[in-house]
């Protein structure tokens, strides 16, 4: 039976022979990754100049642990959907994601990454929201939103890193999959 | 004395005569049209001729005229002088059943995105083209989405003013 207790972070698993290890473990490592995010460089719009302000000395996201920016998805935990994504790019953004290994992150920046974007919204070419493509971790509304939201998302993302709910364990998670 | 709009108009009607038409200055910019069969000779002409060498095309594009039947579609060529530093707009026009039009590959090398983006969002067929498919849009696009007779996506959404962006429309 599983135990939730107010001091503990996390569930106590009555399993013989340490199972409140395990717990811990989980947590360590939850800790560890959240901690050492390193993005993909991936930017298709204006949003990336955010982005790289984000990333400069002014507000510095390698504060929080971001700063190791990866140029190959097979190396990179986050991935900063930082503009638009036109149909064409989709099935892009959608290799780079299978391409990077788990545990795997995404952060849906600006209104273009969110819904479409507030000029593209009605037109032939963009994706009506990079959710169709990739399951999104955190939206940053915004057009395009300031630095201190990007940082906010980023410790956002850690935040539900460290509280255990990644993708996998959300769907493990019987409350919020009845 | 340096080539002026006057001049290369009068060169075009000297050698061409009635079918070169259409003849305006906006700002300044010399602007004509001829039938489509021409276009060829007439670009042809302004690079080789000693005087216009007009050897820059610097734009290829088209424009969609839905309510002029026969002409729907003009397919307009933006040339440079790059001795003289002066420019030209030329336009050819097709009706939008047979949009045919001869490629300026051969004579431009440029031309040749330039027309296959033209052919991308407005269907005009460019004959001779060595490669002529969709450059910008995905390769399963069955539209031209330029063309006016195609509307935008999704004509349900009210939560946002088109007025803003100048297609009308209102917020309920
Ligand atoms: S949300 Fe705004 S700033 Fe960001 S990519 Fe779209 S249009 Fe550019």
């Amino acid at each position: 039976m599983d135990v939730t207790t107010n001091n503990f972070p996390g569930k106590i698993h009555e399993t013989p022979g340490g199972g409140v290890v395990l717990s811990k473990l989980d947590d360590v490592i939850n800790w560890a990754r959240s901690n050492s995010l390193w993005p993909l460089t991936f930017a298709t719009s204006c949003c990336g100049i955010e982005m790289m302000s984000v990333a400069s000395a002014k507000y510095d996201f390698s504060r929080f642990g971001f700063e190791v920016a990866r140029a190959t998805p097979r190396q990179a935990d986050v991935i900063i959907i930082a503009g638009t994504i036109v149909n064409k790019m989709a099935p892009v953004l959608r290799r780079l994601y299978d391409q990077m290994a788990d545990p795997k992150y995404v952060i849906a920046m600006g209104a273009c990454a969110i819904s479409g974007g507030p000029f593209f919204y009605n037109t032939y070419s963009v994706v009506k929201g990079a959710d169709h493509v990739v399951p999104v971790d955190v939206y940053i509304p915004g057009c395009p939103p300031r630095p201190e939201a990007l940082l906010h998302a980023l410790i956002t993302l850690q935040e539900k890193i460290k509280s255990g709910l990644t993708r996998e364990q959300i769907k493990e998670t019987s409350y919020l999959n009845p | 004395m340096s080539l002026t709009n006057d001049r290369i108009k009068q060169r075009l009607i000297e050698k061409f005569g009635e079918p070169v038409s259409g003849f305006e200055e906006l700002y300044g910019l010399l602007s004509f049209e001829a039938p489509k069969e021409m276009n060829l000779k007439i670009l042809q002409f302004l690079f080789d001729d000693d005087e216009l060498k007009f050897r820059f095309l610097t734009d290829l594009c088209a424009v969609n005229y839905p309510d002029d039947k026969g002409r729907e579609l003009a397919v307009v060529y933006h040339l440079h002088n790059l001795v003289d530093n002066i420019r030209l707009r030329f336009k050819v026009f097709t009706n939008v059943q047979e949009p045919d039009v001869f490629t300026a590959s051969k004579l431009f090398s440029s031309a040749n995105w330039m027309e296959r983006e033209t052919y991308d969002f407005f269907g005009v067929n460019f004959i001779g083209h060595p490669n002529l498919k969709r450059i910008l849009n995905v390769d399963e696009m069955d539209y031209f989405p330029l063309r006016k007779e195609y509307p935008l996506e999704d004509q349900t959404r009210i939560d946002k003013d088109d007025a803003m962006f100048g297609r009308g429309g209102t917020i309920v």
